[in-house]
């Protein structure tokens, strides 16, 4: 929106030099904190990626193709592949718990819901968004691991027959394991981007001409037809572009994976056992952290910005197509 | 569209067959709808029903303003540190974030429009709203801890503003952009400048969505941990300085949780009710201003 100014206005600015020296001061100020962005985001990568080339420089082949990693040993090593891994795998997990469930939420909001029930549902998944990860995350390693260690057990134990099942849902050492685990962190990410996935479905719902529903719901569909009919096929292409954004945050977020995911890198098709991701070692270990092993870590840090951008571009760009961004 | 709307007319039976199945199938689908609602905030609810027992158990006026304990394992001292640590490094990064990025968004909505700077500005805001949080940590450990070799309260706070400036950007442009386009005009026609116009006009009439956003970004700040891990640094004693050492009520849940002491896990739950009710509190004046005070 450029609202113009017209010309009368712009001839008076000569008659009155401080104030358009004010007006032009001002200008540069706003044009000036548009460009902290860009600064600010250069020097993020600039300095990053800096911090990060003792590391690149003699390991990078190491560092992105092995998943050992030893950063105590005499010579150590920095593979950040079992760390790629668990962010992936525990991200996954996420985003195919927590996409049905959004669906489920926004088609509840926009189309099921008694009315009187839309608003306190909104505000409860409002709410949701609202809760500090690092409190998902205490709740995740204090409540959620120990108890659901024995769900854990139970299922590997019905899965033990069956072949394909064995591996995935065995329960990891000693029993249930400690319950801290890819699965719990897909858990608690699941929660935690539940919320965003949710609002970015109910404003792709919402581009659905309203005359296309009503001439569904005319023509006798009930509501589940009416939302198949009209509803999905304008959402598909948004549905990509939200689970991506989820996808985004899942991949980022540190804490409650760090305190659920069990900090133990491994690569590993046992979603029971426990495993680590990029951010949760940047976290746990960066503290303790000098010279090479610093680098490395500053380094899955790099590596994580990348994937995370590329997922949000992507995600963006499909959403920017549908309009809802 | 594939839209089953009736069976054949003559065939009574089928048609009631065909009616019966389309009716299982919404009823199925309806709920598939509630489970999904049940399955989201029924987790929710016991993560809240948790920290308020756990955490209403310990909540005291002495928990709340004395030092921390040196030793995690003690059972005494409380989170009066955090507390203080959480206002001071949230305040300072709002101070940061919030002139800039208002006035970024501006630029955005008043200047830059459909310029190709505003376009650049707004993609790279968008990419920095993207940025996992644990690389602002870097990021900050890395220009700033390294150069001045001393974690402090600034540092964590240029982490915190980091993470909020691309929020701050984006809920202001989108309620700048909804001022009726009148009011700039009514503005100009009574001689007022541009930039009398965006501060007299536009920016009184988007300031309740502005605050609201805002709060919004502050309530998420506050609630971030990740940012201030390698930046804070840590102190048992009450600092009230932006220099030097500090804590906030995330990290030391973090500190806490991951500890195996009964007296350090009660901290952190009471910690966690102190920090929700910060959010939910900021969060809730957020849509208050939101609702009372719209954009006219």
């Amino acid at each position: 929106m450029s609202a113009e100014v017209p010309e009368v206005i712009e001839r008076r600015a000569l008659t009155a030099p401080q104030r358009a020296i004010g007006d032009f001061v001002f200008r540069y100020l706003t044009v000036g904190s548009g460009l902290v962005v860009l600064v600010v985001l250069a020097l993020i990568a600039i300095a990053t990626t800096g911090q990060a080339l003792p590391l690149f420089h003699h390991n990078l082949h190491q560092f992105l193709f092995s998943k050992v990693w030893n950063p105590q040993a005499a010579r150590p090593q920095f593979g950040a592949l079992g760390f790629v891994f668990g962010t992936v795998v525990s991200s996954a997990i996420a985003l195919m718990l927590a996409v049905p469930v959004s669906v489920g939420i926004a088609l509840f909001l926009a189309e099921f819901a008694p009315l009187r029930l839309r608003r306190p549902v909104t505000f409860l998944v409002d709410l949701l968004a609202a809760v500090p990860s690092v409190v998902f995350g205490l709740w995740g390693v204090l409540v959620l691991a120990p108890w659901i260690r024995h769900i854990y057990a139970r299922l590997a134990g019905w899965a033990h027959p069956v072949p394909g099942l064995r591996v995935l849902l065995s329960a990891g050492q000693g029993g249930g394991g400690s319950g801290r685990s890819f699965f719990t962190a897909g858990i608690i990410l699941a929660l935690m981007i539940t919320p965003i996935v949710t609002a970015l479905t109910r404003e792709i719902y919402d581009t659905t001409p309203s005359g296309q529903k009503e001439a569904a719901l005319a023509l006798g569909a009930t509501r589940w037809e009416m939302v198949r009919g009209t509803i999905f096929p304008h959402s598909r292409a948004g549905f990509v572009g939200a689970a991506l954004l989820g996808l985004g945050r899942a991949l980022g977020e540190t804490i409650a994976a760090a305190l659920v995911i069990g900090s133990s890198v491994q690569v590993t098709g046992r979603l029971f056992s426990s495993g680590d991701s990029m951010a949760a070692v940047i976290a746990n270990q960066f503290g303790e952290a000098t010279d090479t092993f610093r680098a490395a870590l500053i380094g899955l840090g790099v590596l994580l910005f990348i994937i995370t951008i590329l997922v949000n571009l992507i995600a963006r760009a499909i959403l920017g197509r549908t309009e809802v961004l | 569209m594939t839209i089953s709307v009736a069976g054949p007319l003559d065939q009574g039976s089928l048609r009631a067959g065909v009616a019966r199945r389309r009716v299982l199938r919404n009823t199925l689908a309806t709920s598939f709808v509630w489970l999904a609602v049940a399955v989201a905030l029924v987790p929710m609810l016991i993560v809240i029903v948790y920290v308020l027992r756990k955490g209403g158990g310990v909540i005291s006026a002495g928990f709340l303003t004395n030092d921390l304990p040196i030793q995690a394992r003690s059972h005494q001292g409380g989170i009066g540190p955090a507390i203080v640590g959480t206002i001071l490094v949230t305040g300072f990064a709002s101070l940061l974030a919030i002139p800039v990025g208002v006035l970024a968004a501006v630029y955005l909505s008043e200047y830059g429009s459909q310029s190709r700077l505003a376009g650049v500005i707004r993609f790279l805001s968008d990419v920095m709203a993207g940025v996992p949080s644990i690389v602002m940590g870097l990021f900050v450990f890395t220009i700033w801890v390294l150069r001045f070799k001393a974690r402090s309260g600034v540092a964590g706070s240029l982490a915190l503003a980091c993470l909020m400036l691309p929020i701050v950007i984006r809920s202001a442009e989108n309620i700048l952009r909804l001022v009726p386009r009148d009011l700039r005009e009514a503005s100009y026609a009574l001689g007022a400048r541009r930039s009398r116009t965006i501060l007299m006009v536009v920016l009184p009439a988007a300031l309740p969505g502005i605050v609201s956003g805002s709060l919004l970004a502050v309530a998420r700040a506050a609630g971030e941990t990740a940012p201030l891990l390698f930046t804070l640094g840590i102190t048992y004693a009450k600092n009230f300085k932006p220099t030097g050492e500090n804590t906030a009520l995330s990290a030391q849940i973090f500190s806490n949780a991951s500890s195996s002491f009964p007296a350090a896990q009660t901290r952190a739950w009471g910690a966690a009710l102190t920090l929700i009710v910060l959010v939910v509190a900021l969060s809730v004046v957020a849509r208050f201003v939101a609702s009372r005070f719209t954009v006219r």
